[in-house]
């Protein structure tokens, strides 16, 4: 394998300046939003005292999530020697770190006290998952980084492999804990189930994997650097897997709800009953999610079609927003099961009453808060690739052969 | 001269004398009970002496005197601890702000899947002895107290609402809007989380009861001291049998029911 040469991001000035000033219009209205809910209180969003996680959090845990997939293109070239990956793990780290700086920030932004951020930073109950997520979190973004300046100098490249397999193991712990913070929580019919933590890792395979491929083909195509179908093939045919794993993840999670009768009623609800969220599950998550890139990606033909793959790519990111959608909110609107055997005719809080699901409707400064995260996520990437050398400059199919 | 007179203006300078003797006498008095009052509150409930785990304070909640449509305990709650103070923000939709306000304790109404009972209860803050809201937050602002309160230290709760995600009974509420007026004995901040604390401000200054047991006139709240077998509310429960709302999730709640 001949040597592989880096160079920055080479597109014309006013495209790249254009590119920086429409993601850095949504980050600015992400932050005037943020400042519009803390000045006013959360009673400007459609979050309430039933459903207290909404939009912001199905995007920041969709970014962090993505972050830790966004690292196993890296990964597969470090710790599992496919050096085929070589040239393209720099760009897994960076958009690694960029993804999850996105969620993060959004996660803050939207706290009831975001200036308490010390106080979160210095105080610690380590019992909670939280606490534990914060070390993960910072510790994820620190190794990475290492990692990244041992495939980048020459002179730390020996430890490449070392520092990947640590950052390996610490993305599998960091998304165990991002599952795990809807896995323990005991009293909720929609979550409290240990297959939460791997059903995040292999949401995090999918949904990095496609973020990852969808920027990696378009800095290429846009700079005009060769990219051969090789490393395309074998990319698109990894997606493919990781999106059947999580399919037969969906299918088991799915199964054992309908299985136990203290789940079924949940079940019932995602899956029949619960109107938006039923509807979220069937067309989002389960068909355009996960079944329509998987026909796309291993048809035969169309699977090497650029842009039938970045289609493919496309709609597993938005069957991953469904997904998350359903977890994180659908999770709350269905009611506490706070009197078993009972129906709840009455309330004076919103218990669910005759079951009924929870109401939410999220409001603009939401939707703007989660797409200005997003928007920095890119903005990094973009700055990153731009002021150093993260991307090869071609991958022809003959530099490809490992 | 000199002798003494029993004129109408001495009757009446002797009259004033007196009396504004007795009323400085009373005052004086007052003043001294008053002190001797603040005295022993500060003996009952010492501020700088630790909480203690030889009490665990709790309530039994006997549902079948619990009326229908009587809400005396919520809005005694409100009142006690600043909730009804708070305003809907100039501009907040009507259906969404009954979301959004804040609410200790509240009515729920019930039905037996069964048989068809119809059964009127409070809900509030559980006070569990393994209190999930406590394992999950981040900086240790939701706490347990070692006399069984449990309650939200508002310097140290960043808002993130993750206990809201984990309280099995829906106790918990945020604060979503900025807080203008507020009670001293219940200090209150936008953006941070609240719940029932079992009047702890009550507790610290030696009072025995709650506001919601005070408002009941049906008597159906009896808070006490659960270690104490001679506690009213410990009668009470060594009279007739008690559950725990959830049991399942052996929790231990510090507030029990009966005739659920």
């Amino acid at each position: 394998m001949s040597e592989i040469h880096y160079r920055e991001w080479g597109i014309a000035s006013p495209r790249y300046w254009g590119l920086l000033a429409v993601l850095s219009a949504f980050v600015v209205a992400g932050g005037c939003a943020a400042l519009y809910m803390e000045r006013q209180g959360h009673w400007v969003t459609g979050m309430n005292n039933q459903i207290v996680w909404g939009i912001p959090h199905v995007f920041a845990i969709f970014l962090i999530v993505a972050a830790s997939g966004a690292l196993n293109v890296a990964s597969v070239s470090s710790v599992f020697r496919q050096g085929l990956y070589q040239p393209l793990a720099r760009l897994s780290g960076l958009m690694a770190i960029t993804l999850l700086v996105g969620g993060l920030v959004i996660l803050v932004l939207d706290l009831g006290r975001p200036d308490r951020l010390t106080v979160a930073l210095t105080t610690f109950n380590f019992k909670s998952v939280f606490a534990w997520n914060l070390f993960l979190y910072i510790g994820f973004i620190a190794i990475v980084a290492v990692y990244m300046f041992t495939l980048m100098e020459r002179k730390a490249m020996a430890y490449a492999q070392g520092v990947g397999i640590l950052a390996f193991v610490w993305r599998l712990a960091l998304t165990t804990a991002t599952g795990s913070i809807f896995g323990f929580l005991v009293a909720r019919q929609a979550y409290a189930a240990a297959l939460m933590a791997p059903l995040f890792i292999v949401m995090s395979f999918a949904y990095g994997l496609a973020l990852y491929l969808l920027i990696m083909l378009f800095t290429f195509a846009a700079d005009a650097r060769p990219l051969g179908d090789a490393v395309l093939r074998r990319l698109k045919n990894l997606l493919g897997v990781f999106v059947a794993v999580l399919f037969y993840f969906t299918l088991v999670y799915q199964l054992t709800y309908l299985y136990s009768a203290e789940h079924l009623a949940f079940a019932a609800f995602v899956l029949r009953d619960g109107g938006l969220y039923t509807w979220l599950f069937w067309a989002g998550w389960l068909l355009l999610g996960m079944l329509v890139p998987m026909g796309i990606l291993f048809h035969p033909a169309r699977g090497m079609q650029r842009g039938a793959v970045i289609l493919a790519a496309g709609l597993v990111l938005l069957g991953g927003l469904c997904a998350l959608y359903v977890i994180v909110v659908g999770g709350q609107a269905f009611p506490l099961e706070m009197f078993p055997d009972h129906t709840i005719i009455a309330s004076g809080y919103h218990d669910g009453v005759d079951g009924a699901a929870r109401a939410y409707t999220p409001t603009l400064p939401e939707w703007l808060l989660g797409m200005g995260g997003f928007a920095l996520a890119l903005l990094c990437t973009l700055v990153g690739v731009r002021v150093l050398r993260f991307l090869p400059v071609a991958l022809p199919d003959e530099d490809t052969r490992s | 001269m000199g002798e003494p007179t029993d004129q109408p203006e001495d009757r009446q300078r002797r009259a004033f004398l007196t009396g504004a003797m007795a009323g400085a006498g009373a005052a004086a008095a007052g003043a001294v009970a008053s002190g001797v009052l603040l005295q022993s509150i500060a003996k009952a409930a010492p501020r700088d002496t630790p909480v203690s785990d030889q009490v665990r304070y709790g309530m039994l909640i006997d549902t079948s005197k619990c009326a229908d449509g009587c809400s005396d305990c919520v809005a005694a709650c409100d009142a006690e601890n600043g909730l009804d103070q708070l305003r809907k923000p100039e501009g907040a939709d009507d259906a969404l702000w009954d979301m959004q306000r804040p609410r200790w304790i509240r009515e729920v109404k019930i039905k037996n899947n069964s048989n068809g009972r119809v059964t009127t209860l409070p809900m509030m803050c559980q006070h569990c002895e393994h209190p999930p809201c406590v394992d999950v937050c981040p900086t240790g602002a939701s706490f347990r107290r070692a006399d069984g309160i449990v309650m939200v230290d508002p310097h140290t709760c960043i808002g993130c609402r993750y206990c809201m995600m984990a309280c099995p009974y829906n106790a918990r509420t945020f604060i979503h809007e900025n807080v203008a007026s507020q009670s001293t004995q219940t200090p209150r901040g936008k953006g941070v989380v609240e719940s029932c604390n079992l009047c702890v401000h009550r507790r610290d200054q030696g009072e025995a009861t709650t506001a919601c047991q005070d408002a009941c006139e049906h008597q159906a709240i009896v808070f006490g001291d659960l270690k104490d077998p001679d506690s009213a509310v410990s009668k009470a429960l060594a009279k007739q049998p008690s559950v725990q709302i959830r049991a399942d999730l052996k929790l231990n709640t510090g507030v029990r029911y009966t005739h659920v």
